[in-house]
């Protein structure tokens, strides 16, 4: 049985953020989950989809988060309760569903999760989407801890439900990867089938119909706003006449450091956890009680124009601060010395930051950033098209998956890269203006996600440019989730049909389509560099399974190559190439027989041809 | 209780994030509070894994720099890039045995000395405990069993609010039965290389 349905109440269990959401969600009768993966998001989503396949639990990996969104608010909307989850960038994709969903609401519990992450360990900008209730006006709920996360989902869907409308549940990432005994609690009923009852001329959004939908909507706001006023998620600790503001995990730096200053009979905390609409008389009357507010919230200062709004009307000339030049940044993620220090700093408290070893004769270590796997199919590929492109001056427009890591020398395959999708679009404006052969690189699930409607749109305009498509058959990056081209079968799931991505690429319209298989070098550098020749859209399509994942499905039959005496160090293997298997010996280069796959790459570019089986060593 | 904080560091597939979830499973055995987070940086991929875990009274799940009590590397430059997470009454755990990252091998970086490693860290803090944690995973008949080496040791230096047997009883939980032999051999082996 999954760990997440175990039923005993009350047993203490370490669970990561997303586990803790996923158990959130169970207990609170959770019956149908759609989502696109994106990290900080996933593990969520894979707790989910394990669940299903062991329970009437419905669970689906949708091509992307709008079309997640649209799948979850249907179900919504016949009165079951669901989920969308995504990423804080994957609220943009389903921003165009959310806002118009918020006039319709829902009849039965939803709730949106939108996993921001601030510092951007793994996503491509740091937006704060709170921002996204304010906009939609839908109410927001944002934990402080792993605990409270679990809690806090079912709470939201009874909020959803009371309001009948979305609810959206904010993480960051600090909480979605951060591990915490929970408590287990009931698990409440699945109902997972619903009755849709038709009522046109509220669910129908033509703009007669969307008149009415948005005054409802502000009614809405302003009952959510007396649900704000008397949450349990918005609650003031400690006293005194310094006041802190504080959501999220910040709160829990604020917390640890009025604690270690000493300072809770001086500072008050004011934690908000329900933050849209926020508790406007609640923040009033805590301002009243105070002589100066310091605002804690990682991102933008959503709260703290809010707060001196609140401020203003209730005539109160505090000080009120928060993000200010020696204070807190917009920037990246706070931690408990930053927080320490700045809450010492503003209320006058003496604190001695924490004493940093003197690193100025430490040598640079060298950099360790991730790098495409030891036979890796995309290594192939971007060295296949790079000597097929030789002598062409290029623009190479990426996308968003493990291959983005191709920018990195020696590939240096990347010359831009905005969002999902961005790759095909960003070809067609790239070669209507520049005279450069442009050549972008989109996966398979990243093709299936938002790349079709850019590759419409290029052979319909009539644009001039080579896609490569990587289809190593999985979404690699956020840990091999499935995606409409990969068999289920390889998930021992039925009840499934595949996207043939070529079929569907020649449906489009587009007349030169190559298929190649990146680790035959030579074979894939000529019909590369046919495609490159065409003149209109030409689609290269790269087949070869993902090393890693085919390594999880035992398909993998590892053959090692070794180097052999024949090297004389021209060492174009390892300086085109930058292998992780490689490694240097003295001033030998050598093959990790662990890592090395046997994709033959380099054996195939070895000029003297120095690289052979190990097997045939032997 | 006194807080502890202890910094974890290693390469994407030594087992960290293993070895972290065995700690937070002791410490639930032990009924301490604990809590902790992970920075994967793409781990499967190459990159730097990190674990944060805040052991005793604290809200926060992540240890600013200079505030680690423990610094505990799997990796020797790992565990010398890690030294701002230290401070001068921090002890360091460091596994000796090198994995240079593939920007050394393409001359984009040279790999720090180790002997003179080992030195910058006992300057600059109370105490450091180096082994070559691989030799004794292989001692202990699992080469992968590195992390329960380390781990040995980490509970040796009694810094932790926990016992030897707390930890063993979360191996028996946490990891698999195949290696549960291997693995508390290596936490042994780990435990006595610490004491010295």
């Amino acid at each position: 049985m999954h760990k997440l349905l175990k039923q005993d109440i009350g047993e203490k269990m370490m669970l990561l953020g997303n586990e803790a959401i996923a158990r959130g969600a169970i207990e609170a009768g959770l019956a149908f989950a759609a989502t696109y993966p994106g990290t900080p998001s996933s593990e969520l989503s894979l707790n989910l989809f394990q669940i299903s396949q062991e329970s009437d639990l419905y669970f689906e990996y949708s091509t992307n988060e709008k079309v997640a969104l649209e799948v979850a608010a249907a179900a919504a909307n016949s009165g079951v309760r669901s989920m969308a989850i995504m990423k804080h960038v994957g609220v943009n994709v389903a921003a165009d569903a959310l806002m118009t969903l918020a006039y319709v609401g829902v009849t039965g519990g939803m709730v949106v999760l939108s996993a921001d992450d601030p510092f951007m360990f793994s996503s491509q900008n740091e937006q704060d989407n709170r921002y996204y209730a304010k906009l939609s006006g839908l109410p927001m709920m944002e934990p402080s801890s792993v605990e409270e996360a679990k809690e806090m989902v079912a709470k939201a869907f009874e909020v959803s439900e009371a309001l009948n409308e979305p609810v959206i549940l904010r993480t960051t990432t600090r909480i979605n990867h951060s591990t915490a005994p929970v408590t287990l609690g009931e698990i409440k009923p699945r109902v997972t089938q619903g009755i849709f009852e038709k009522d046109p001329f509220s669910k129908v959004t033509v703009p007669a119909v969307s008149r009415n939908l948005h005054v409802k909507l502000l009614e809405n706001i302003d009952k959510a706003k007396a649900l704000a006023e008397k949450s349990e998620y918005n609650f003031i600790e400690g006293t005194g006449s310094g006041g802190i503001i504080c959501n999220g995990v910040s709160y829990n730096y604020v917390a640890d450091a009025v604690k270690d200053l000493n300072a809770a009979k001086n500072i008050k905390i004011l934690r908000i956890g329900f933050s849209y609409p926020l508790p406007e008389q609640m923040i009033k009357n805590f301002l009243k009680d105070c002589d100066q507010v310091l605002i804690v919230e990682e991102g933008e200062p959503y709260m703290e124009e809010a707060v001196k709004a609140f401020a203003q009307e209730a005539g109160l000339m505090l000080p009120i601060n928060g993000k200010k030049k020696d204070l807190f940044s917009r920037l990246y993620e706070y931690n408990p010395g930053i927080v320490r220090q700045n809450i010492a700093t503003y209320f006058g408290i003496d604190s001695t930051p924490a004493a940093i070893p003197d690193m100025s004769d430490v040598p640079d270590v060298p950099m360790r950033p991730p790098n495409l796997c030891a036979g890796c199919s995309h290594r192939a590929t971007f060295y296949a098209v790079k000597k097929a492109a030789e002598g062409l001056d290029t623009i190479y427009p990426t996308d968003i998956g493990c291959y983005t890591l191709g920018f990195l020398p020696p590939l240096s395959m990347a010359d831009f890269l905005i969002c999902m999708g961005s790759s095909v679009g960003t070809s067609c404006g790239f070669s209507k203006v520049n005279t450069n052969k442009v050549v972008s690189f989109i996966g398979d699930s990243t093709f299936f996600h938002s790349g079709i409607p850019g590759l419409v749109n290029a052979v319909f305009n009539n644009h001039n440019f080579t896609l490569v498509i990587l289809d190593n058959g999985t979404t690699a990056m956020t840990g091999h989730q499935p995606h409409p081209g990969v068999n289920m079968d390889d998930f021992n799931l039925k009840d499934y049909k595949q996207v043939s991505i070529e079929k569907l690429v020649r449906a489009i319209g587009v007349e030169h389509v190559t298929l190649v298989k990146p680790y035959k070098v030579k074979k894939s550098i000529q019909a590369i560099k046919e495609a490159l020749e065409y003149q209109g859209v030409s689609v290269i399509i790269s087949e070869e399974m993902c090393t890693l994942y085919a390594k999880g499905l035992k398909r993998l039959k590892q053959r090692p190559f070794y180097i052999s005496d024949k090297c004389t160090n021209h060492r174009e293997c390892v300086n085109e190439l930058a292998c992780p298997a490689f490694f240097i010996e003295g001033t030998k280069v050598n093959i990790d027989a662990d890592q090395c796959v046997g994709c033959a790459i380099c054996a195939q570019i070895c000029p003297e041809n120095a690289i052979l089986p190990v097997k045939a060593k032997a | 209780m006194d807080t502890k904080r202890l910094i974890i560091v290693a390469v994407g597939g030594q087992g960290n994030l293993l070895a972290s979830s065995v700690l937070g499973e002791a410490a639930l055995v032990a009924g301490v509070p604990v809590r902790m987070s992970e920075i994967h940086g793409m781990a499967q991929r190459g990159g730097v894994v990190e674990s944060a875990i805040v052991f005793g009274e604290a809200k926060s799940t992540i240890i600013a720099d200079g505030e680690a009590d423990v610094l505990l590397g799997f990796e020797p430059s790992e565990t010398l890039r890690a030294l701002n997470k230290c401070h001068a009454g921090t002890v360091v755990i460091t596994n000796t045995a090198p994995l240079p990252p593939f920007t050394v091998a393409i001359g984009k970086g040279v790999y720090p000395d180790l002997d003179q490693l080992q030195d910058l860290i006992q300057s600059k803090t109370e105490r450091l405990i180096a082994l070559d944690a691989v030799a004794l995973a292989k001692e202990a008949g699992n080469v992968l069993a590195v992390n329960m080496v380390l781990l040995g040791s980490l509970i040796q230096i009694g810094i932790l609010p926990f016992s030897a047997d707390d930890v063993k009883t979360a191996m028996q939980n946490k990891t698999k039965k195949a290696f549960l032999a291997s693995n508390l051999k290596a936490f042994d082996l780990g435990y006595q290389a610490a004491a010295g």
